[in-house]
């Protein structure tokens, strides 16, 4: 990373050693409670259900032979990042260009809107690296893993949370206020968190519905990370995620470039 | 140091900056010489703010040339910005952040080395007077004190060219002072100084010479002393009547001064003796509630040269 960019993400540690403290519950404590309830509470019904050949289409079948809590886990992991970088992308930016003012401050010197762009997501990067990983020891404590190619699943949900971080970022250049950000989040990431296959697979829903599941990106980072945790990934499709998200996060610092440049500097 | 084809810091010709089918500066012209301090004086929404961030690298110029430090903003903005410093209209501080935290990472931006850092911010706390709430976060702070840690944090780099949009603005009389000094004490280190304002009584104070924006146009140049000399009178005679009797004064004013501009709460007679305009217009019958006799201000050659006040 050039030398402003590395700047700009001094920064922003900077001020995250001031404020981690109110990030732990919504990027930490949040899915770990999710773990729970859903994993072992709600998971205990789902497995004794298909101990117990629960119908034709069988949940057995369906979780390909694992456990509840072992499919649900790395879908967590996955949609943990895409809220993690939504709200890292959303009102810290909104807060650099219209409220705090820090990123005006920092184009007055040498730094660049560009190195603003890179050392913000640069920082948003290692957030994702951060709560991925402290949420992926939880997993393993709570006996949701399978083996140590898991792991992979941990720089698999870095990629995801960066492939709405980027474009997130972009569109929040563009905004005059917050008020873009409720309808991103009511329309788009709590529906996505919801119906992209962390909490079911994409399969159960009615058969209208699961193409439009699975150009959603997230169904690719969750089955990317299910896959990788699982022990199940295939060759083929493994690449189909990892293009899928990397062009989405290559779209998104292109378009953020743009956006960063333009709100700044005029 | 790196000198525009004229020797100046600062060079513009037919400047120009349009945001779509609006012009904020109309192809002004102007030079800022080494160790001067230069003042755009003007109303709200003069251009004044526009060409300020043209000259900080911030907005790109519409037309014209601008040259500063000898280069060109376009192609060298970042080597420009790494000599300037900027205090801009409003604050864009680290609210979460200490007093220190602001200065020390401000210095990390232009990539100067930690113990050099270190030194500095020690010098610029003791210079605005803020080294005693180094460890305090910024957001309880006073208008007053922000704005001082905004002025250290823009001499950290040490900047040859120091950019002030509207350094006082909002600022109660005794803060206003206090930043009066410490700009003045850079003034005399020889650092140069460009500022906005809207404050006649700031331009008189800090301004070695300057230019009058009206609307997006340079409508007068020179020191203000010389400003004052050209565009009005020695005196002036203020004089305020009861309500409803300025109105009825036509014809009763003429020739009191040189000059007579009649303000909707008052009426300003232009003259070299203010004390014998007031006793000629006693001796024609006129009995103002009020009178006073000052010397012109910047205020009044704004007045003449737009018809208009400069803060309404």
């Amino acid at each position: 990373m050039a030398a402003p960019a590395a700047r700009v993400l001094e920064h922003e540690l900077l001020v995250y050693r001031r404020v981690w403290r109110g990030s732990v519950f919504s990027s930490f404590l949040s899915p770990v409670l999710f773990l729970a309830a859903m994993g072992l509470g709600l998971g205990s019904l789902v497995d004794a259900n298909a101990a117990g050949g629960g119908g034709a289409s069988g949940s057995a079948a369906a979780l390909t032979g694992f456990s509840y809590l072992a499919f649900l886990a790395p879908g967590l992991l996955a949609s943990n990042a895409m809220q993690t970088a939504a709200g890292e992308s959303t009102f810290p930016v909104m807060a650099g260009i219209v409220w705090v003012k820090s990123f005006h401050g920092m184009i007055a010197t040498p730094i660049r809107p560009a190195d603003v762009v890179v050392g913000k997501l640069a920082y948003v990067a290692l957030r994702l690296l951060l709560v991925s990983a402290a949420f992926f020891v939880v997993t393993v404590l709570f006996g949701a893993v399978t083996g140590p190619t898991a792991v992979l699943a941990v720089p698999a949900a870095l990629l995801t949370g960066l492939a709405f971080a980027a474009p997130i970022a972009a569109f929040s250049a563009t905004q005059k206020d917050a008020n873009g950000f409720n309808a991103l989040f009511r329309f788009g990431v709590i529906p996505l968190f919801l119906f992209s296959g962390t909490f079911f697979p994409v399969a159960q829903l009615p058969a209208l519905l699961q193409p439009l599941a699975y150009v959603t990106p997230l169904w690719h980072g969750v089955d990317l990370c299910r896959s990788l945790a699982l022990g199940t990934a295939e060759p083929a499709m493994t690449l189909v995620h990892l293009a899928y998200l990397g062009t989405m996060t290559a779209v998104g610092v292109a378009a953020a470039l743009v956006t960063f440049r333009r709100r700044l500097v005029r | 140091m790196a000198a525009s084809p004229s020797g100046s810091l600062i060079h513009a010709r037919a400047l120009t900056k349009r945001f779509g089918g609006f012009t904020a500066v109309d192809a002004i012209d102007f030079d800022v010489a080494p160790g001067e301090s230069f003042g755009f004086l003007g109303p709200n929404g003069a251009g004044k703010t526009s060409t300020m961030r043209m000259i900080a690298c911030v907005s790109p110029v519409s037309a014209g040339t601008l040259r500063v430090l000898g280069m060109d903003p376009l192609a060298d903005g970042p080597r420009i910005r790494a000599r300037i410093g900027v205090v801009p209209q409003q604050d864009t501080l680290d609210m979460e952040l200490t007093v220190r935290e602001n200065l020390a990472i401000y210095g990390r931006y232009f990539d100067l080395p930690r113990p050099v850092i270190r030194q500095r911010v020690d010098e610029l706390l003791d210079f605005v007077q803020l080294a005693e709430r180094s460890g305090d976060r910024v957001e309880p702070l006073s208008g007053g004190m922000k704005r001082r840690l905004t002025i250290a944090r823009s001499l950290v780099n040490e900047p040859d060219l120091l950019l002030l949009d509207e350094p006082t603005t909002g600022l109660d009389p005794q803060a206003r002072h206090l930043l009066w000094d410490r700009l003045y004490r850079l003034k005399q280190r020889g650092v140069t100084l460009v500022l906005t304002t809207h404050y006649m009584d700031e331009a008189e104070q800090l301004c070695d010479r300057l230019v009058v924006m009206d609307k997006a146009q340079i409508v007068a140049e020179g020191s203000p002393r010389q400003l004052v000399e050209r565009y009005s009178t020695r005196e002036v005679l203020e004089m305020r009547f009861p309500v409803g009797v300025q109105e009825t004064l036509d014809g009763q004013l003429d020739g009191l001064g040189d000059r007579v501009e009649r303000l909707p709460d008052r009426v300003l007679v232009y003259t070299a003796d203010g004390e014998a305009a007031g006793a000629e217009a006693y001796a024609r019958g006129l009995r103002p509630e009020m009178t006073l006799v000052r010397r012109s201000s910047l205020e009044d050659v704004f007045l003449r040269l737009t018809g208009r006040s400069l803060v309404e």
